[in-house]
């Protein structure tokens, strides 16, 4: 089973819901039933794959990559077909296969207008291969296909299932994220142009292989020119974020998203950015994001803030908790500009927390919106009288997204405060302890925004053109199915952050510490952090014309 | 006594002598054991596990719900309260081998990350087992009467569930090994204070109020998460209680981050212990039932603050210079919340309130005696005061049982005659408050007034320092309390009935609570008699301190000094609420009442004759305007024109951007298109010949496309850029 699981595990994993998308555009049209059925155990044939990865998983080994697959793809550039799973990757993976199938059991009935499951359900099960695709990947090509992947289903999702304004929202979206993948795109390519030869272990040739990238480009590749790389896939992945002030995409693409695709971009489809900053920003590049990372740390607690006060703008429910993510992942990055590997740990449990808390609001706004028609909180209010289970159900992702204790989102936020007291040596304390305040006071903003939104919708009583809405029932059984799950692991990850942090600490020491090397690390703990660089280079150089 | 101030080792009377029994320092540590001090988890575990089948299947029990949580929260009362024995019988052990008892820290690993190590764990010493016992017995208490108070309420099985969820998130708080878990327990107890405010949330005033208690409760919050880093890094990377505290005794962490870490943790004191200036959530917080006003506002979770500061208090006192000094922020908070709540508590009409401003006075008394270092004083408040004030709380929510009405002034008034048992219960709390001897508060309150170091007639120096300021604070106080409290029994319970239909007294299990908070009123100060006053044998004095305050071998207790107790301050105390009682008395007993029986004020009093008692009478009306800054100014400030500003400024100015972009974008498509690919291009490849019309037709349907004119623009783009890159870099 192992010998199977190495050699075909990801390709499978990656693969199954693209197989199940083929196989239901070959279903005709009116036969729904099948096509459902098919797509539900597609992703649920995934989820038990990842499960079986899961099972097999070497958690001693949590900081390797496993399960490689490594053959020859794309020849002339040198890009291979490269995937791995290690600590980081697997709570992605994880969450991912298993929200897929939990959208699709809340589109049977749920669908939205004009339906057509058949092509719904299709792009589901493409976006999915895109996404554990993009995280397994350990080849910049193989990435940045997969990466683009996501844009093209998701696109469509918005443009056609989407609300009023859907092809603006949906243009602004593909755009908006487009200019910053070829950005991306441009660094990549820089990346291959310059960190050639002197790679460790390599021979004299290019590459897009990750995991040789990030063993040794920061001592190939000059100090500008690092810092262009790095501002490239600042941008790449900063719009998938969305970092301020590139997130303007994000609450029209959410408003107006079908609630399954909001679910997934919340979940999911952000997480491939700030995925992308621990995976290749970071380890490739560390000289160059210890320059950078006071701008991100600024910008990301300009965003926590900022963030917050669009949500208190806000009337309607769905651009409030669409705004709520850009203060959330602005705690992401927060614990990500620390570089430290406490830091990071947190950001990489921000994400699977904002994940699940923000996906399971999003569907209760889909179902809110469902029974009463509107987002707009001035008409909303009783849910609580009027669908009780409905309404806990809210208050209670309200707490866990406002970062209670005993819940997910705590783990994210308060870590990365912690973390930012003390950052990397080479990055300034002052700076960053003045950012945890601000992070701090977001906080406050966050319960402030929340626990209004819980008040206009759930508190009260029931206006009067809903108080007798045959419409407003209490939480059905397939919302049920689609959600206990999420609320279950918000709760268990809250109290036991160790399912997390077992596969992720290894991970982050791994590709923080070990593969950039005890060199690299050095200068990224000195002080004089600049200085150490250029000697390391200087030293790498000189080792490399003598032999 | 083993450290003293050299100023205050010379006026050393024979009382402090005595007084040096309960804490010589002894030779060496003895580790306690026990178990039910080593398996003190299972107190939080009980009502936990109530929770969630009251929660789940509460409504399916014959009494709805609530007899889980009685049961839950009468075992963890059964085995609280055998924690305690242990632990007192621990420190006799010790005290057999002149040794000093050790706190009993059971740890597990939580989880590893970042080359850190979360553990979580109980911490049981005397401090812990005084909160475990205070916080079980009032819990079932309360549990008991609100199976009457809320018999006929919309959400009983729930009100019963979120009263477990309470009791047991703050026996997980008070359990907490380290400051992590402190954290989460300070949260959770905050979000059942939400949950439990918001209970009618139907009403508008009520969600608002919990919505403001946990909001000001949040912005204390910050303090905490700031300073819990602060200490974690300072202290070399610890979360432990125990950790922290020695290493800021021993000097260990420096002086600048345990300054800035404990003014941080004042911070969260400040909004979770009710102390001005974020004290004003917490009469709002009356809009909840009264039961939970009394287990949660006044008698539980508002002392969470209190016991950080105690649990912490080797960071606090080496933080503040608490020794030898005369002034610190501290007790500075303390005294003025002291004075600003007992001065609010005169102008209420609700009797709940009244009963607020109270306890925020109180809480101050407890935050100005740790500020003075009289720990020992703080902590016994604590304790008596839970008693006394919860029997107020439950009596306010027996009358409104019966008149159905809080408002004294309309609603109340001679009660006695048809509520004796409330009546006499009330009165012996209200006293016990007053502080007047026997009775529980005066011997809690007379030793914070002593421990201040201030007084020098007859003993009450040899303090950490001489906080004289605290000490006339601490006076005025003592008055005013006396004096609102004459007022709100006269009101509640004097004169005529001026409310509706015919009261009545409540049944027995709202009555029996309120006969054994009377009864612990009355008797909790006699467990720490101030010795030397030869009014009882010395070995029966200062009990609670000996088996409460950690022996100051103990590394992880500051070397406070303890002043001697002062029979002349004693005395002056009580004529102090004795005078405020008098005053009152004339003005209510006498004035009022003899304008009619049924009169609440004077017509023409002094906020009548003089503009000055007017204006001070405007100011405390209007509670010294702190709400309209925070819910007028501030919150309203960022919630209207700030977040509206951002929210602009992101649509009209970044979006905005990003809009034109596309537009000018799509102008470039379309020149592309028009000019250079219609006219140019095309041109060419027409004039030609040489493309098939088809193909033509093909290529340009997909390009008026507009997602594909973008693309490829983007796309170009991003090429020329690649190219520029390659080669200049």
């Amino acid at each position: 089973m192992k010998a199977f699981l190495d050699d075909w595990g990801l390709t499978i994993l990656t693969f199954l819901p693209m197989a199940g998308a083929l196989v239901v555009m070959t279903i005709p049209k009116i036969n729904e039933g099948l096509i459902k059925a098919v797509t539900l155990l597609a992703t649920l044939a995934t989820a038990a794959m990842a499960a079986l990865l899961l099972g097999w998983f070497s958690l001693d080994e949590a900081g390797s990559l496993q399960y490689v697959v490594d053959h020859s793809w794309i020849d002339v550039i040198n890009s291979r077909y490269i995937m791995g799973l290690d600590g980081i990757s697997l709570p992605l993976v994880l969450l991912t296969v298993l929200v897929v199938p939990l959208c699709v059991i809340y589109s049977f009935k749920h669908l939205p207008e004009p339906r057509n499951p058949k092509a719904f359900l299709s792009l589901l099960l493409i976006l999915e291969t895109g996404m554990v695709g993009t995280f397994v990947a350990q080849d910049l090509i193989l990435f940045f296909v997969f990466f683009e992947v996501v844009l093209l289903p998701m696109y469509f999702m918005i443009g056609v299932w989407g609300g009023e304004n859907r092809r603006y929202a949906a243009i602004k979206f593909f755009l908006y994220t487009l200019f910053g993948s070829a950005l991306m795109l441009i660094s990549f390519l820089a990346l291959f142009f310059l960190a050639d030869g002197t790679l460790a272990g390599l021979q004299e040739v290019n590459t897009f292989d990750m995991r040789a990238l990030s063993e040794g480009a920061t001592t190939a590749i000059a100090r500008t020119s690092q810092l262009w790389i790095f501002a490239g896939m600042f941008l790449g992945f900063g719009v998938k974020v969305p970092i301020f002030p590139f997130h303007t995409w994000l609450p029209d693409a959410h408003t107006e998203a079908p609630t399954v695709g909001s679910v997934i971009l919340a979940a999911v489809l952000l997480k491939l950015g700030t995925y992308g900053f621990v995976r290749i920003a970071l380890p490739m590049l560390p000289e160059a994001a210890a320059a950078w990372a006071p701008v991100i740390g600024l910008l990301a607690v300009i965003g926590i803030i900022y963030g917050a006060l669009g949500c208190l703008a806000q009337r309607d429910m769905k651009r409030l908790i669409a705004f709520s993510s850009v203060a959330h992942m602005g705690f992401v990055m927060l614990g990500i500009a620390t570089m430290t590997d406490f830091g990071i740990n947190a950001a990489v449990f921000g994400m699977v927390a904002h994940g699940l808390i923000t996906g399971m609001l999003f569907f209760l706004a889909g179902s809110v919106k469902e029974r009463y028609h509107t987002l707009d909180m001035s008409r909303l209010g009783g849910l609580l009288a009027q669908a009780p289970k409905m309404g806990w159900m809210l208050g209670f992702c309200a707490m866990a997204s406002l970062g209670l204790p005993g819940l997910a989102g705590f783990w994210g936020e308060f870590p990365a405060i912690l973390a930012s007291y003390n950052p990397a040596g080479i990055l300034s304390e002052v700076v960053f302890r003045s950012y945890m305040v601000v992070a701090a006071v977001g906080t406050v903003l966050a319960a402030g925004y929340l626990l209004w939104m819980l008040q206009k919708a759930a508190f009260g009583t029931p206006r009067e053109e809903f108080a007798n809405s045959p419409d407003i029932k209490d939480v059905t059984k397939w919302e049920y199915m689609a959600w206990a799950p999420m609320l279950v692991l918000i709760v268990a990850l809250g109290f036991y952050p160790r399912l997390i942090h077992e596969a992720s600490d290894p991970a982050v020491g791994e590709s923080l510490v070990v593969n950039v090397g005890d060199e690299v690390y050095g200068c990224l703990e000195d002080e004089d952090g600049i200085d150490c660089f250029e000697d390391l280079r200087a030293s790498s150089a000189a080792r490399s014309q003598n032999s | 006594m083993g450290w003293t101030t050299s100023a205050a080792a010379a006026t050393q009377t024979t009382a402090s002598v005595l007084a040096a029994e309960t804490s010589e320092a002894a030779e060496e540590v003895l580790a306690a054991s026990g178990w039910f001090l080593e398996n003190a988890w299972l107190i939080p575990a009980f009502p936990a596990l109530s929770f969630l089948l009251i929660l789940f299947f509460g409504k399916r029990f014959p009494k709805r719900g609530s007899e889980i949580g009685i049961l839950a929260v009468g075992a963890s009362l059964v085995f609280a309260l055998a924690a305690a024995i242990q632990w007192i019988s621990e420190v006799n052990r010790a005290d057999d081998k002149n040794a000093a008892l050790d706190a009993v820290s059971t740890t597990w690993t939580w989880w590893q990350n970042g080359g850190i190590n979360f553990t979580f764990g109980t911490l049981v010493d005397g401090l812990a087992v005084t909160l475990l016992v205070v916080v079980t017995i009032v819990s079932l208490l309360v549990h008991i009467y609100s199976t009457d108070y809320l018999a006929d309420d919309r959400r009983y099985t729930h009100f019963f569930a979120f009263l477990s969820f309470f009791t047991a998130s703050m026996l997980f708080f008070v359990l907490s090994e380290n400051t992590l878990q402190m954290i989460v327990g300070w949260e959770l107890v905050g979000v059942c204070s939400f949950v439990l405010i918001g209970h009618w949330w139907e009403e508008k005033p009520n969600s608002s109020a919990a919505l403001k208690a946990m909001l000001t409760n949040r912005v204390g919050d910050i303090g905490l998460l700031v300073g819990v880093s602060v200490l974690f890094f300072a202290a070399g990377e610890t979360f432990s209680v125990l950790e922290l505290n020695e290493r800021a005794i021993s000097g260990n962490i420096e002086h600048l981050p345990l300054l800035v870490g404990a003014c941080a943790l004042t911070a969260a004191v400040l909004s979770k212990s009710g102390q001005f200036f974020l004290h004003t959530w917490l009469p709002d917080a009356m809009a909840g039932p009264t039961p939970v006003s009394a287990l949660i506002h006044a008698a539980t979770m508002v002392v969470a603050g209190v016991y950080l500061i105690a649990r912490l208090y080797g960071v606090f006192f080496e933080g503040f210079a608490i020794a030898g000094s005369s002034v610190n922020l501290l007790a500075v908070i303390g005294g003025i919340t002291t004075l600003v709540g007992a001065s609010l508590a005169f102008v209420q009409r609700d009797i709940k309130r009244v009963l607020a401003y109270s306890t925020i006075s109180q809480l101050g008394y407890m935050v100005l005696a740790l500020g003075v270092g009289a720990w020992t004083a703080a902590v016994f408040h604590l304790f008596t005061h839970a008693f006394f004030k919860a029997c107020l709380f439950l009596g306010s929510g027996s009358v409104s049982h019966a008149v159905h009405s809080f408002d004294m002034k309309s609603d109340m008034g001679g009660l006695r005659k048809y509520m004796p048992h409330t009546y006499r219960t009330f009165m012996i709390a209200s006293l016990a408050l007053a502080g007047l001897p026997p009775l529980a508060g005066f011997w809690s309150k007379d030793e914070i007034l002593a421990g201040t170091g201030g007084w020098g007639l007859v003993g009450g120096t040899g303090g950490n320092g001489a906080y004289t300021v605290m000490l006339v604070m601490g006076l005025i106080t003592a008055a005013l309390t006396a004096a609102y409290m004459t007022r709100c029994v006269y009101l509640t319970f004097f004169g005529q009935y001026r409310g509706h239909g015919q009261p009545h007294e409540s049944g027995p299990r709202i009555v029996v609570p309120l006969w054994i908070l009377a009864v612990l009123a009355v008797g909790a100060g006699w467990l720490n008699l101030p010795p030397g006053f030869q009014l009882v044998p010395e070995n029966w004095t200062e009990r609670f301190g000996h088996f409460v305050e950690p022996n100051e071998a103990l590394s992880y207790f500051p070397k406070i000094a303890h002043a001697d107790p002062s029979w002349t301050l004693a005395i002056l105390s009580a004529v102090v609420a004795l005078a405020g009682i008098a005053l009152a008395g004339r003005y209510y007993f006498g004035k009022v009442a003899a304008v009619s029986p049924s009169a609440t004020e004077l017509s023409d009093g002094m906020v009548a004759r003089s503009s000055l008692a007017a204006a001070g009478h405007n100011l405390l009306v209007n509670k010294y305007y702190l709400d309209h800054l925070y819910s007028g100014v501030i919150a309203g400030g960022v919630k209207g024109p700030i977040a509206r500003a951002a929210y602009k400024f992101n649509q009209d100015g970044i979006d905005k951007v990003v809009n034109e972009v596309g537009e000018r974008a799509v102008q470039a498509g379309h020149f592309a298109y028009d000019v250079i690919d219609q006219k140019v291009v095309d041109g060419m490849v027409n004039s030609s010949g040489v493309a098939p019309q088809l193909a033509g037709e093909e290529i340009r349907r997909m390009q008026t496309g507009k997602v594909q004119t973008y693309a490829g623009i983007v796309f170009i783009a991003a090429a020329l850029l690649a190219l520029g890159f390659i080669v200049f870099l």
